[in-house]
């Protein structure tokens, strides 16, 4: 029975915290009467995940009938899939969109299905690459439809591969990739990793073009969820919701799929990066000095790759199929189930160690922005009710910041660091001033639509990911970054943690209250 | 005199070098023990930094005090796991063992003279040897003494309170005796249960019935343990009678003295017709050994005619006052003649 997870109030005995710091961790010694708050453990697995898969199809949720019985020949059927963005790290083999995605192609090869595309639901994220996409789908899946062009990837920048549907009733935009909105059939394949994932967004979001995704994914729409990982306050969701259903009057039949999975998120050897400190064995000492000692050796590079290579054990524990409201439900609870951990009131300062790796730099470089966009828009948002930081509090987060970026995936956050963020962080200023021109650049959508980039616009909504946080927030301190780069991205820099703290009390006075977010394995914290 | 030893040598007034004891030393008086110090100073801050400095990971984690600490999970006593000291890279290490240290170092001690082998002649495993118990070489004693046979496919009952209270003791004996844990201070069947599955796989057993060794040098009575697991698993028993081994080594006595032993072995007992019950079994098999006791004491055919009477000398001694059973043991005074048994 796995335990649920807790608030440790740090006392003389409690030991060292350990916080991500990039490639790396620190130990820290928190202050007596800080809490941390610790991820609940693994919940239990499917034992027959296959067979759970198949049972799922069969017998949907909501009003849908059961797949087999959607699927006939002539039908032209569209399965689309989660891009390299989920799950975090990216799991081990055989990852859930192989073992889905053959399952419905056996259902529709039994029903004699031939016009069959699978449509990696990009959004404005990088193209995939062959490696990754054999990962995701598995040889046997790539190999029979890639040499055949029916392996497609998402291109929001396409206009003969898009239909407009026409507008929600708050006027937005709904633009879908044209394959997926003309199939008789619409199977969308989901991993839901947290609880923003899924739903409507799956498809309204993950293709959409920039004219579509414009209308949520915005300054004032992030501001006013709160938080984006709780879909009943998020207006995130509620764009995505209303572009669904308006998706669904359009005639589209969409089939949905989700999974969730457990936290189990470090092999063996990193064992000790999941586990509460007073709980390491004498082998999880062993191997956190023999990490960290190798880290310090090793070329950031090296480091770098070594951590990439880390594949999750993640296990599948839900899968449920049909109606995309009814099966989002499902799936929220079982991420609940998982990651929800009750923490009493807000705190001044919160502080969180920021780990390798969030959902944009996968195989890539972390830079600035992203570490601006894992600290204040993802682990920030990982609550429900109130922000654990309470309004005017400081957030610590801990990582190295390098002003280094990947110029193949990242190309327009080079020229977003240093043209946009040398002028102004206000989220605001910067939409009304400098979206538009990123975004229709044809440089940067040339690099898009035919290279490994990310969407020119893609740097803005990484900040505007922040913008909820940086508005509620009094200040920000990043622990042991490249100062330069910290001060660039309009936080304040500090060396240790006891210094990160001390200035944190010229904000929010003396004696703060102090809460760690001990993340990853994820979690979210319900605030009471 | 630069150089010289003597602090009352002329010059400039001694510089002090201070270390992390409190010696002071005129340096231009002793150079050479002041650099010596010197060194011994700054290794001294380094080794004093270096214990600052080690804490968690380097050391175990303290528990926090808000945290309740788990039930710990058992892994010693009766639930220790001994599967791995049967495979068979660890057989192996325990032939050479028993061949080439154990052997030789019980001959040493103990001299051991072995009798009554030749009435296993036929005899197929698995077996169980029950033996009387008065001393820790006993088992050492008793597994260097079974005709090869036997002797490496024989597991030792041990009791877990003593033999797996702590891990390097529960290795150690699970290497080189083939210890196996019982219980002997709970009423447990998982003990029994566990001892009766090495007998179905075919290994034999050495078990003292007594569940202990004695404390004054006569034997205390035979629990049923032995006859159970017999009857149970259809096995025949071999009682034994090992005689000396209190000399060379007692409980609670001190160290090793050299003396000589005898080890006999006695006809196998099987669990049939009136003995199928495991009470009768169990006297039964501290009769034998009684038996033994006598004959190795005195003779085989005045051990026989005494058992055929029922005369042969209990192993427990006399009922009487603590003295007494020391006194009637003949302990200290072997030059007298008489017998020297059941000690």
């Amino acid at each position: 029975m796995p335990r649920p997870g807790f608030v440790l109030e740090v006392d003389r005995s409690t030991p060292p915290t350990l916080m991500w710091h990039g490639e790396g961790f620190r130990l820290e010694r928190l202050p007596v009467g800080a809490r941390v708050v610790y991820a609940p453990e693994p919940v239990d697995a499917l034992d027959d995940p296959d067979g759970a898969i198949r049972r799922a199809l069969l017998n949907p949720i909501g009003d849908s009938a059961p797949l087999p019985a959607l699927l006939r020949p002539g039908m032209r059927l569209t399965i689309a899939f989660d891009d390299i963005s989920l799950p975090l790290p990216p799991m081990r083999a055989p990852d859930v969109r192989q073992r889905v995605i053959e399952t419905v192609l056996d259902l529709a090869a039994e029903a004699g299905v031939d016009d069959v595309v699978l449509v990696a639901a990009l959004a404005l994220h990088r193209r995939m690459t062959e490696a990754e996409l054999r990962h995701a789908l598995g040889d046997r899946v790539y190999d029979a439809f890639a040499p055949n062009g029916l392996l497609r990837q998402h291109d929001a920048e396409d206009p003969d591969n898009l239909v407009h549907l026409g507008l929600t009733d708050h006027g937005e935009d709904v633009e879908l990739n044209r394959r997926a909105a003309e199939s008789d059939l619409l199977v969308y394949v989901n991993i839901n990793l947290v609880a923003m994932d899924g739903g409507h967004k799956s498809v309204a979001t993950g293709l959409a073009s920039y004219r579509s995704l414009r209308h949520h994914h915005n300054v004032r729409t992030m501001q006013h969820s709160r938080s984006f990982m709780d879909q009943h306050h998020s207006e995130l969701h509620s764009a995505n919701w209303r572009m669904g259903r308006l998706i669904a009057a359009s005639g589209i039949k969409v089939f949905q799929i989700e999974t969730t999975l457990n936290t189990d998120t470090f092999p063996p050897s990193f064992a000790f990066l999941q586990k509460r400190e007073w709980e390491w064995t004498v082998r999880d000492r062993a191997s956190f000095l023999a990490v960290s000692t190798a880290l310090e050796r090793t070329p950031p590079r090296v480091g770098r790759s070594i951590f990439h290579s880390i594949k999750a054990p993640h296990a599948m524990t839900s899968v449920q199929a049909g109606e995309v409201e009814a099966v989002h439900a499902l799936t929220t609870e079982h991420v609940y189930r998982q990651q929800l951990v009750e923490v009493s009131g807000q705190t001044d300062v919160l502080t969180m160690g920021l780990p390798y790796i969030c959902p944009y730099n996968v195989n890539s470089v972390m830079n600035p922005i992203l570490v601006m966009c894992l600290g204040l828009g993802y682990f920030f948002n990982l609550y429900r009710g109130r922000p654990l930081v309470r309004e005017g509090g400081v957030l610590i987060m801990s990582h190295p910041t390098p002003w280094e970026f990947h110029p193949v995936h990242h190309p327009s956050y080079i020229d977003f660091f240093e043209q946009v963020l040398a002028e102004t962080t206000d989220p605001l200023e910067i939409e009304a001033k400098y979206e538009e021109s990123f975004a229709t650049d044809p440089w940067y959508r040339h690099l898009y639509r035919t290279t490994y980039a990310y969407h020119g616009v893609h740097p803005f909504y990484m900040w505007y990911w922040g913008a909820h946080a940086l508005q509620h927030l009094g200040q920000v301190i990043v622990v042991g970054g490249d100062v330069r780069a910290v001060r660039r991205l309009g936080f304040k820099p500090a060396s240790t943690l006891r210094d990160a703290l001390e200035m944190a009390e010229d904000v929010v006075g003396r004696d703060p209250s102090i809460t760690h977010l001990h993340n990853p394995p994820l979690l979210m914290a319900d605030v009471t | 005199m630069a150089g010289s030893p003597d602090p009352r040598a002329t010059g400039p007034a001694p510089r002090a070098v201070t270390v992390n004891v409190p010696i002071r030393v005129p340096v231009t008086a002793a150079p050479a023990v002041a650099r010596a110090l010197q060194a011994r100073g700054r290794l001294g801050g380094r080794v004093s930094t270096l214990r600052r400095s080690v804490g968690f990971p380097w050391t175990a984690p303290t528990w926090p005090g808000a945290v309740e600490r788990p039930p710990v999970e058992r892994s010693l006593g009766s639930d220790f796991d001994t599967a791995w000291a049967r495979t068979p890279p660890a057989r192996v290490a325990r032939a050479v063992l028993l061949e080439g240290v154990v052997r030789p170092a019980v001959g040493a001690v103990a001299s051991p003279t072995v009798t009554g082998t030749d009435r296993l002649a036929g005899l197929e495993g698995p077996v169980i040897f029950a033996a009387n118990h008065a001393s820790h070489l006993d088992t050492p004693l008793l597994l260097t003494s079974l005709p090869a046979e036997f002797r490496h496919r024989t597991v030792v009952a041990a009791a877990a309170d003593y033999f797996f209270d702590r891990r390097i003791k529960a290795i150690a004996s699970a290497l080189v005796i083939s210890a196996i844990p019982i219980d002997r201070t709970t009423v447990s069947r998982r003990s029994l249960d566990r001892a009766a599955e090495f007998l179905q796989d075919g290994l034999n057993l050495v078990i003292f019935p007594e569940g202990g060794r004695t404390p004054d040098g006569w034997a205390q009575p035979f629990r049923a343990g032995a006859a159970f697991l017999a009857t149970r698993c259809g096995v025949p028993v071999v009682p034994v009678h090992i005689e000396g081994s209190r000399r060379v080594l007692r409980k609670g006595g001190g160290g090793l003295r050299r003396s000589s032993t005898t080890v006999t072995f006695g006809s196998p007992i099987r669990p049939e017709a009136d003995l199928a019950d495991t009470r009768a079994l169990s006297a039964a098999i501290e009769r034998a050994v009684a038996v033994l006791a006598d004959e190795q004491a005195a003779d085989w055919w005045t051990a026989r005619r005494r058992a055929a009477s029922g005369a042969t000398p209990p192993l427990r001694g006399p009922e009487a006052g603590p003295w007494r059973r020391t006194w009637a043991l003949g302990e200290g005074r072997r030059s007298a003649s008489g017998p020297r048994w059941p000690a």
